[in-house]
């Protein structure tokens, strides 16, 4: 077990900057997540940690190592790949004792391990198969296996759960925070499902167009938002963002006073709402309802204020506007506010 | 029902129209020698063009195969084969993963390997046979005299001429073998550097059997390619050499008796036998290497 750290991590391909001076550290036993978009930057920075990608600058610790110069298979982690990337030719046993060969083991005590490995997993009775004879949620279990038989430094784990389906998704998601904080050992899970990270993660670190944009808690990040793309980003749905002006303490959206004032910076501003923090009124901030998702208990209904989306939760035994419909809403809960142009948080 | 019909018609009309031509060709240049070989096999020549034949049967074909000429063609074909298969396959695995590495000029590398599969045996021929003149070629110039000649020394022409073939079947070998790393899942081979497997490692536990498709693929085909091989003994040593009976293949005598000599019936017997003796061995490649292959998916 170990930390893992990233010191002023810069990389590009070509002239495409992908990572922008990432400082991370990654706590002895923490199961961290790093959690963005589609082409942040996040698989590039997993990669690097095991050594198949090389920073354009800065370093990357393993323990208190520098291992920038270390070869992968000299690294002690361990990786799961999205695709798996089982070896083909082998029976998931064979795939599963591959790491352990190149250990100096018996092999009694090779087979102790492949079997202790796959009784975690449940993979007893799959051993004699080939990776092609499997499920999707087998060949899952299988990659999982193979990262944690050789007892390594860090698990680094890259989007393992978005080949699976719904059901086997939520259920392999409990199984690994459950293996994680059996083995206690450092894990590193890369994916762009904040629900997932959400769910999953000690800590979360949000990266955005390659630059982190902050690290905290599940409840930190969903309380306290650094920024408009966090705020937005993180719960389900995130924040609605509206575009409002701030004048002498109060704050108006589409040229209608809010209840709410504060200490605020003058002039425009983007103010944060959750789907809870708004609600349908007979007056209030003028919207039109593009939208409704029934979820059940709860609708969601979508509505267009300006050129801004807002989404307000409501029970769903409370009377729903049509299609096309004008609103209005009121704020319910004091806004976060944000500013207009960076995003950065104000208040 | 009838429009689908006659839809079905026209579909199918248009399928036998666009495989026409490659049809013609095929049966032009395959099918019709193929079996015309085996009318050809039954029959003595006429000594002069325009007598009639005369029915042989099989006996012709016994005669030919039990004679001293073919039994000799019969160790030069094999011979060949077996000085140039198993290397090429391994030179071209070997080059095709030096080349695999994300090194700069490496497309260079790569295109001057893949020419010497695409460069025709006459080309081959001049510039081996260059090399390997007696007076200004490779040798003399190490001050070596080679006496008798490369090309006539019975015991090392044959391996003059596994060079050659060699270094024009590695090119091929090297493509196939390029082409077929390219398709590897990348994330199995990094899989292997994290689980800790070194180059040499990796290279037999997972490049080899990953690759086994394409080696088999590549050792089938080369195996074939060799057993006709006759190109460069024709070009270099030819019928007046001194080494002419040591480099005297069986294709080589096929095209002898069909061109040079023409005696039609002894060189049906001769590619009868060379068919068979070709697809005896493409059959044991099937039958006990194949079995070894991974088929990943
Ligand atoms: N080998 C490479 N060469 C050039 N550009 C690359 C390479 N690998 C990644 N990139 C670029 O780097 C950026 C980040 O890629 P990365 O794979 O890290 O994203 P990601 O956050 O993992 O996205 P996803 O959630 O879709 O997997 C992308 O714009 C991608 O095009
Ligand atoms: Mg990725």
């Amino acid at each position: 077990m170990a930390t893992v750290a990233f010191r002023n991590i810069d990389k590009q391909f070509g002239s495409n900057v992908v990572l922008h001076d990432l400082n991370l550290d990654v706590h002895d036993g923490e199961f961290l997540v790093l959690l963005g978009p589609s082409g942040c930057g996040k698989t590039t920075a997993l990669r690097m940690v095991a050594g198949l990608e090389t920073p354009s600058s800065g370093e990357i610790l393993i323990g208190d190592q520098v291992v920038n110069d270390v070869a992968p298979r000299h690294r002690d982690v361990a990786m799961v790949f999205q695709s798996y990337a089982l070896y083909p030719h082998l029976s998931v046993g064979r795939n599963i004792e591959f790491p352990l060969r190149q250990q100096d083991l018996s092999a009694d005590e090779r087979k102790r391990k492949i079997n202790e490995a796959a009784e975690m997993l449940g993979l007893s009775d799959l051993l004699d198969r080939k990776p092609r004879q499997l499920s999707g949620g087998q060949r899952q279990r299988v990659a999982l296996a193979r990262a944690i038989v050789r007892d390594p430094l860090c698990f680094l784990m890259d989007e393992p759960l978005s080949n699976l389906d719904a059901t086997l998704r939520t259920q392999t998601r409990a199984d690994i925070v459950r293996l994680q904080q059996r083995l206690g050992t450092t894990t590193l899970f890369v994916t762009h499902d904040q629900v997932e990270a959400m769910t999953m993660g000690h800590r979360i670190a949000v990266l955005h167009e390659g630059s982190l944009q902050q690290v905290g808690t599940p409840t930190e990040l969903y309380e306290d938002p650094a920024n408009a793309f966090v705020a937005s980003f993180v719960g389900n749905p995130g924040m609605s963002l509206l575009a409002a002006t701030a004048s002498n303490g109060s704050i108006a959206v589409e040229g209608t006073a809010t209840a709410w004032s504060g200490p605020v910076s003058e002039g425009s501003i983007t103010i944060g709402v959750r789907p809870d923090g708004v609600a349908i009124r007979s007056s209030g901030i003028p919207a039109v309802c593009v939208g409704l998702e029934v979820l059940g208990a709860e609708v969601h209904v979508l509505a267009d204020v300006g050129t801004s989306r807002l989404v307000i939760s409501q029970p769903a035994h409370a009377p729903r506007p049509k299609l096309g419909d004008p609103i209005e809403v009121e704020l319910l809960t004091q806004p976060l506010i944000f500013d207009a142009t960076t995003g950065a948080r104000q208040s | 029902m009838s429009a689908k019909r006659s839809a079905r018609v026209r579909e199918a009309t248009l399928g036998y129209a666009l495989i026409l031509p490659a049809l013609l060709l095929v049966t032009v240049f395959v099918l019709y020698p193929f079996f015309r070989n085996f009318s050809l096999f039954l029959y003595h020549a006429p000594p002069y063009p325009g007598l009639p034949s005369k029915w042989a049967g099989l006996s012709q074909m016994w005669e030919t195969v039990s004679s001293t000429s073919f039994q000799q063609g019969l160790e030069a074909t094999l011979l060949y084969t077996v000085l140039v298969v198993p290397i090429g396959v391994l030179l071209g695995l070997v080059f095709a993963v030096a080349a695999h590495q994300k090194l700069k000029g490496m497309a260079i590398y790569r295109t001057i390997f893949a020419t010497t599969a695409v460069s025709s045996v006459a080309v081959a021929a001049v510039v081996f046979g260059t090399f390997m003149n007696p007076v200004f070629g490779l040798l003399p110039w190490l001050g070596i005299d080679p006496n008798p000649s490369v090309l006539q020394n019975p015991t090392w022409a044959m391996f003059a001429m596994a060079v050659i073939g060699l270094w024009q079947f590695v090119g091929l070998s090297f493509i196939l073998f390029s082409a077929g790393l390219q398709s590897l899942p990348e994330e199995v081979l990094e899989a292997a550097k994290i689980d800790g497997a070194g180059a040499v490692r990796s290279f037999f536990q997972i490049t080899v059997p990953l690759l086994s498709p394409t080696i088999f693929y590549v050792f089938t085909v080369g195996t074939i390619a060799a057993m006709f091989t006759f190109g460069q003994m024709d070009l270099l040593v030819g019928p007046g050499g001194a080494s002419f009976v040591r480099v005297n293949t069986l294709a080589y005598q096929i095209y002898q008796y069909a061109v040079t000599t023409p005696n039609p019936g002894v060189a049906a017997c001769i590619s009868i036998a060379l068919f068979i003796l070709t697809a005896t061995i493409t059959f044991l490649n099937f039958r006990f290497l194949e079995r070894r292959v991974n088929y990943a998916t």
